[in-house]
């Protein structure tokens, strides 16, 4: 039984870019649907708008046409409560200790100073870093830097998740790791996931539903359903239809990347133009 | 580190001594200079005796105060520009020329419009040293990183809030620059107004100690500036190094 928690109908988003200003179409049309409590993730070649479209749903841009809800009710580049993104910069506060950048926005709600010590506490343990609490990001390592925003976003309590390459700058291992933890922190706050990511792999293993975004401007043009069970990890690559749903996102993402290639170079036959850049193929 | 610490009190205390030398020898005559050592005895007894304490209190109260009204709307002057772009870039021009004006050529104009009371002078320090400030925070307001204005806006937080406890925080190592050199400047604006037209203060009475060859005065004076500068950029340097620290952008 799934409940919708948000809608995006035609939703496109033009910008304005250069000197003189010449229209960029970046994205859309959209359609989509999330349901409460799903991991949905997108993969798409790079520059395609997939960051424009989190940032849509997270209210920091309103859309040229069409429009976003959230539960039922619209966004417009306005930041709606209950909604948490964690980016694929590191977003720490350097000046702040590890406990206090996760109680950042906890002050905003006026809670007692009991319950913001516990819920930080709570959520430092949730993501490991209980031992870092006094801590400055300086100190602390990519990964562990992710994971001090992750726990700011989830001591907010949000109802939904989004997150943009979290972990594009970690290593390989680290990133299944983390992409475990990620899985850990979903079924255990119940919160619905929007996973933004170039991995293949990654969307595959962590991800209900994935959608694959169109070379630009971006539009949604396959959606893949994995039917995993709800308690998984990253050991889900050994099973055999973790194949076959990477090689079906790739396919459609091949012909995709190609057009972004041409878009960049146009002229050139964009297999070899591709080949040429030296740009390493996707897993 | 120590090493280099030893090298640094080799050095100073090597021309301390030069100069000790050549003043008890006479290389350097009375009237020229006094003895180190003799600067800091005649540094204390004024001390003691309180007859510069007029003269003190006068020149640190207006360096204070021309320094606050500095920092303050430097600061704020700096964050209001920082997202009125197009104000920012008519302004442009003056501040990339500013410090190529003497700003003591107004000194004069400031005592027929504000007459010779405390008022001129602060206002040089001030105008010496705003600029800098707004610069610099301008400076490090630019370099704050994109994604966490972002955040700031995820986690709904107000326009003063951002500011208060997202862009000028990020911004602060620059913020400190500016504010060291607001602390400089505001000293010679203030010291150097004295020098010229004034009825009191550590930089009038080194004047009139000067005009009257009373060196037990003039050197123990400049002493005393030389001491307090120092002072307080070993201080602010301090301050600087701990943030520079903790966000991993120096080592300690």
């Amino acid at each position: 039984m799934s409940v919708e928690q948000v809608r995006l109908a035609q939703v496109s988003k033009v910008f304005s870019v250069g000197r003189p200003p010449a229209p960029l179409h970046a994205l859309g049309p959209v359609d989509l649907e999330l349901n409460r409590g799903e991991f949905f993730a997108i993969v798409g070649p790079s520059g395609c708008g997939k960051s424009t479209l989190l940032e849509l749903i997270a209210g920091l841009t309103p859309p040229t046409e069409g429009t976003i809800a959230f539960e039922g009710k619209p966004i417009a580049g306005e930041a709606p409560d209950g909604i948490g993104v964690v980016f694929q910069d590191d977003a720490s506060l350097p000046w702040l200790n590890v406990a206090d950048n996760v109680a950042f926005g906890l002050r905003r709600l006026d809670l007692p100073a009991v319950e913001r010590s516990e819920r930080v506490r709570n959520v430092l343990k949730l993501v490991g870093l209980s031992d870092f609490a006094t801590s400055y990001p300086a100190q602390l390592s990519g990964g562990m830097r992710q994971r001090v925003c992750i726990a700011r976003t989830l001591v907010m309590q949000p109802r939904l998740i989004l997150l943009d390459e979290p972990f594009g700058a970690l290593d390989q291992q680290t990133r299944l790791l983390m992409g475990d933890e990620l899985l850990r922190l979903w079924r255990q706050t119940g919160a619905t996931v929007f996973l933004i990511t170039h991995a293949l792999d990654e969307a595959t293993m962590l991800a209900d539903r994935i959608a694959v975004m169109s070379a630009r401007p971006g539009r949604l043009v396959d959606f893949v359903e994995t039917r995993w069970p709800r308690e998984r990890d990253s050991r889900i690559i050994e099973h055999p239809e973790f194949g076959a749903i990477t090689a079906r996102l790739w396919k459609t993402l091949r012909e995709e990347s190609l057009k972004t290639i041409a878009q960049s170079s146009p002229g050139t036959d964009p297999a070899l133009a591709y080949a040429s850049r030296g740009a390493e193929p996707a897993p | 580190m120590t090493r280099l610490v030893v090298y640094r009190t080799l050095v100073i205390g090597g021309i301390l001594a030069l100069l000790e030398v050549l003043c008890l020898t006479g290389a350097i005559d009375k009237i020229t200079m006094q003895a180190p050592h003799l600067m800091v005895r005649d540094l204390f007894r004024m001390l003691v005796s309180g007859r510069m304490n007029g003269a003190i209190v006068k020149t640190l109260s207006n360096t204070v105060v021309a320094l606050l009204l500095a920092l303050s709307i430097g600061i704020v002057v700096g964050a209001v520009l920082h997202r009125w772009r197009a104000l920012r870039d008519t302004l442009d021009p003056l501040f990339a020329t500013y410090y190529a004006v003497p700003v003591f050529a107004f000194y004069p104009f400031f005592i027929v419009v504000f007459g010779l009371g405390d008022l001129p002078q602060i206002l040089i320090a001030f105008m010496l040293g705003v600029v800098a400030m707004i610069v610099n925070t301008l400076n490090g307001l630019d370099r704050v990183p994109p994604v966490l204005v972002k955040t700031a806006r995820i986690m709904r937080l107000s326009q003063l809030d951002t500011a208060l406890r997202v862009t000028l925080p990020a911004a602060a190592p620059h913020i400190v620059t500016g504010v060291k050199l607001a602390v400089a400047y505001a000293f010679i604006g203030v010291i150097g107004s004295e020098f010229i037209m004034s009825r009191g203060g550590i930089g009038y009475e080194i004047s009139f100690a000067y005009t009257s060859f009373d060196n037990a005065t003039m050197y123990p004076l400049i002493v005393l500036i030389l001491l307090a500068s120092v002072a307080i950029n070993a201080v602010l340097s301090r301050w600087e190094q701990r943030l520079l620290v903790r966000r991993g952008m120096r080592q300690s």
